[in-house]
């Protein structure tokens, strides 16, 4: 890539002509605050591709996928500006959500706690069959049969039993694949999945991985996946959007994330996680914590946990080449090339 | 690290239920014939799926509960049904530091109160300048400072109630703290400086610690030892290093084997553990993994292995039959090789969290280029 500043609409991983999704320079702000949560968010998921969004708490992950889906609360927030494109329509935020058939239809969600979004009188059949029922119509019987097939495909032994249940008498990792069911009842075209696995062991977790993995193979269905573990990331991404405080920090092709990281907030992350090849001595932290939303600095807004800022850094950095498709918010990055450090 | 043994559980068990009058509960066996030894100054780990028993197990070697049969000897003494006195003077020398820092403080008190409390009940002693000489040391020995003392919970952030939470556990000055869970609810950022301060405190006040934790990478870094637990009973224990890079159970192999980690290009993604824990009210006879073992053979099915010897001399324990037969995986744990670049700029990231004097190179003195990757 031979110019410096490279904004993320102009990447050319988001010109292929089989982007799924593609979000630009999303921002959001909630009523009643001066600073928007989401500031400037721009992402694409073309067919087949898992992109991660990873960040820690409160960055605004959940706030841009409940977005994408048209499933904020009306009247809480103001979309500042957005544009969506969706299988090659677009899409003006300020104006207009995705078409609300689209959702559970072409577009999926998953969430954490499947507990919350499974009803907890029906039983398991009835729910998927149902949302079969809602968008491909056809018979009970059929969409019967067709729930009966998901929960084979979702790796659920005895369905014919499972059909029967009701959700309270499932482990969290049956729940979990009951509700990937149901997301796959109607060949969704995107996955959007918030923290899937969060809630589960780490043996349930590497299944549940793995059965998303084999469905984006099979099906070409573009997934987006958030998370706040790196492992999980490293494990299954194609590609990695880094968040911090509501805007994308750092974001690439997740081998060149995690073998040339750039953006500070991205290495130190890597760097206060506790490693299996690495034990003891002293993790390297992050220090402080997020600011509040209110106090969030002007220009770089990880300027306040940073440990290279200077004077430079209340202004805001644009985004910065690394690598083909690989980008970082960073006035200093690489470090190497602007930073020194004496003992 | 001494080897003097400073809490030891033999045949631990702890039964629930079964006892409804018309009703019967059915009876959940969630701890079963546990026995283990911590050593003083010593961190360790138990880790295991969720319903495994590691709550029930830290709640018994505590006498937070009473166990169904079998010791907990403490200190030399068994606590196993300790009451009154001997309990008040149990919960000095004996800690908890719980998972949730948002439910486990009362939101009316003061973080002062919070911490002076346990100082109240178990250094009467005190006047109330030298408990509030105290508090102010216990603050700073977390990390927080004296003026934190006058507000209240809701004014911190996860990581520094969770450094409340740490702070309270110690105002008693026990001997030994066990945390269930404790930096589980915590962003990375953050879990990293919680981590790093148990890891002081263990090394500058001779604590000892016991951790559960499900993350194995933090069980990895912060402990001397561990045990690995399946449907409440141990299956395999030793150091750290041993059962990490010499894993000898299938369990504990299957288990290292779920750690997400990144696949080399081309790569198929390993076979994973299928299947699910049975439930704890109905558990296998015989190796209770077997239902999910991949080398379970007939004799599994009927009788429970030993946790026997694996390396004579060395510690390293397992309950397998056919643990011999096992190839031991390769444990060198997987991660993306980074750039040259890279790795200096992760030394450059520690040296200035470290306290390194950060200086900016004057524009123009950098590469045109962006480096090649
Ligand atoms: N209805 C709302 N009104 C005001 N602020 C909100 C509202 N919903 C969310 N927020 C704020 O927006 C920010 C981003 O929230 P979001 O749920 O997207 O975080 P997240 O990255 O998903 O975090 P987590 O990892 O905890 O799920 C948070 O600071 C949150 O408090
Ligand atoms: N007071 C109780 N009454 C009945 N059953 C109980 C009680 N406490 C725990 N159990 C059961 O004992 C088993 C072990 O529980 P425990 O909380 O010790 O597991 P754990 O390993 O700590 O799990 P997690 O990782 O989810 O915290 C579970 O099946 C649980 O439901
Ligand atoms: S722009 Fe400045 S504050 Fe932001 S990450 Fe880079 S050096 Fe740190
Ligand atoms: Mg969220
Ligand atoms: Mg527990």
């Amino acid at each position: 890539m031979s110019s410096d500043h490279c904004p993320p609409s102009e990447r050319p991983a988001g010109t292929a002509p089989a982007d799924i999704l593609r979000l630009t320079d999303f921002k959001l702000r909630f009523r009643g605050q001066s600073v928007a949560t989401v500031n400037g968010v721009s992402l694409t998921v073309s067919a087949g591709e898992i992109l991660c969004i990873v960040g820690e708490s409160g960055c605004g992950k959940s706030v841009t996928a409940m977005s994408v889906m048209g499933l904020l609360p009306k009247g809480t927030s103001d979309v500042l500006s957005g544009d969506l494109s969706f299988m090659g329509k677009t899409y003006d935020l300020r104006r207009q959500n995705l078409p609300p058939h689209l959702r559970g239809n072409q577009i999926a969600m998953i969430f954490q706690e499947p507990m919350t979004s499974l009803n907890p009188a029906f039983s398991v059949g009835d729910q998927i069959a149902e949302s079969v029922l809602q968008h491909q119509g056809g018979t009970r019987a059929e969409a019967m049969q067709r729930a009966r097939d998901l929960l084979v495909k979702v790796g659920i032994s005895a369905p014919d039993q499972r059909l029967k249940e009701y959700p309270y008498q499932l482990s969290g990792g049956m729940r979990q694949r009951v509700m990937i069911a149901i997301a796959l009842a109607n060949d969704p075209k995107l996955l959007i999945a918030d923290e899937p696995t969060t809630a589960l062991d780490v043996t349930i977790q590497a299944q549940i991985l793995d059965l998303i993995d084999e469905l984006r193979r099979d099906t070409g269905m573009g997934t987006m996946m958030i998370t706040h573990d790196l492992g999980v990331v490293a494990e299954i991404a194609d590609n990695v959007a880094v968040m911090y405080g509501g805007e994308i920090v750092e974001y690439g092709p997740v081998r060149e994330i995690f073998a040339n990281p750039q953006h500070p907030y991205t290495i130190g992350l890597m760097s206060a996680m506790p490693r299996l090849d690495r034990p003891g001595g002293r993790l390297a932290i992050v220090p402080g914590s997020v600011p509040a939303i209110e106090n969030m600095p002007s220009g770089c807004r990880f300027r306040t946990r940073c440990a290279f800022a200077n004077e430079r850094c209340t202004e805001r950095p644009l985004p910065k080449a690394a690598g083909s498709g690989h980008h970082a918010t960073c006035h200093f990055a690489p470090l190497e090339d602007h930073i020194r450090v004496q003992a | 690290m001494s080897g003097d043994v400073i809490l030891r559980a033999t045949g631990v068990t702890k039964r629930f239920g079964g006892d409804g009058f018309l009703t019967r509960s059915p009876v959940v066996q969630a701890v079963d014939d546990v026995s283990l030894e911590v050593r003083r100054g010593e961190t360790f780990a138990i880790v295991g799926e969720s319903g495994c028993g590691k709550s029930t197990l830290a709640r018994l070697l505590m006498r937070l509960l009473e166990p169904t049969a079998g010791q907990v000897i403490f200190d030399g003494e068994d606590i196993s049904h300790a009451a009154g006195p001997e309990l008040t003077r149990l919960r000095r020398d004996m800690q908890f530091i719980f998972q949730d820092p948002f439910s486990s403080l009362n939101p009316r008190m003061t973080v002062g109160k919070l911490i002076g409390e346990p100082l109240e009940v178990h250094r009467p002693e005190l006047s109330t300048g030298e408990r509030r000489a105290k508090v102010g040391d216990l603050l700073r020995t977390v990390g927080l400072s004296d003026e934190h003392a006058n507000r209240y919970p809701h004014e911190f952030s996860g990581g520094q109630r969770q450094r409340i939470g740490i702070a309270r556990a110690l105002a008693s000055g026990p001997k030994l703290v066990i945390g269930d869970e404790p930096v589980s609810a915590l962003d990375v950022s953050i879990q990293a400086q919680v981590i790093n301060l148990l890891g002081d405190l263990s090394r500058d006040l001779g604590l000892t610690l016991v951790i559960i934790a499900h993350d194995l990478g933090v069980i990895r870094h912060m402990s001397d030892r561990v045990a690995v637990m399946y449907l409440g009973r141990i299956v395999e224990t030793g150091t750290a290093a041993e059962v990490f890079d010499r894993p000898r159970h299938p369990y504990t192999q299957a288990l290292l084997a779920s750690i997400p980690a990144p696949r080399p290009e081309g790569e198929e993604r390993a076979a994973h553990l299928l299947g699910e824990m049975p439930s704890p009210t109905a558990p296998p006879p015989g190796c209770r993994f077997h239902t999910r073992c991949p080398f379970a053979r007939p004799e599994c099915r009927t009788a429970i292995p030993e946790l026997a010897s694996a390396d004579p001399g060395e510690d390293h324990r397992v309950a397998c039959y056919y643990w011999r037969d096992i190839a031991s995986p390769d444990g060198a744990a997987r991660a993306v090789p980074r750039s040259e670049p890279a790795e200096a700029r992760f030394a450059l990231y520690r040296a200035a969290i470290e306290g390194g004097q950060v200086v900016h190179k004057p524009a123009g003195s950098a590469p045109a280029a962006p480096p090649a990757t």
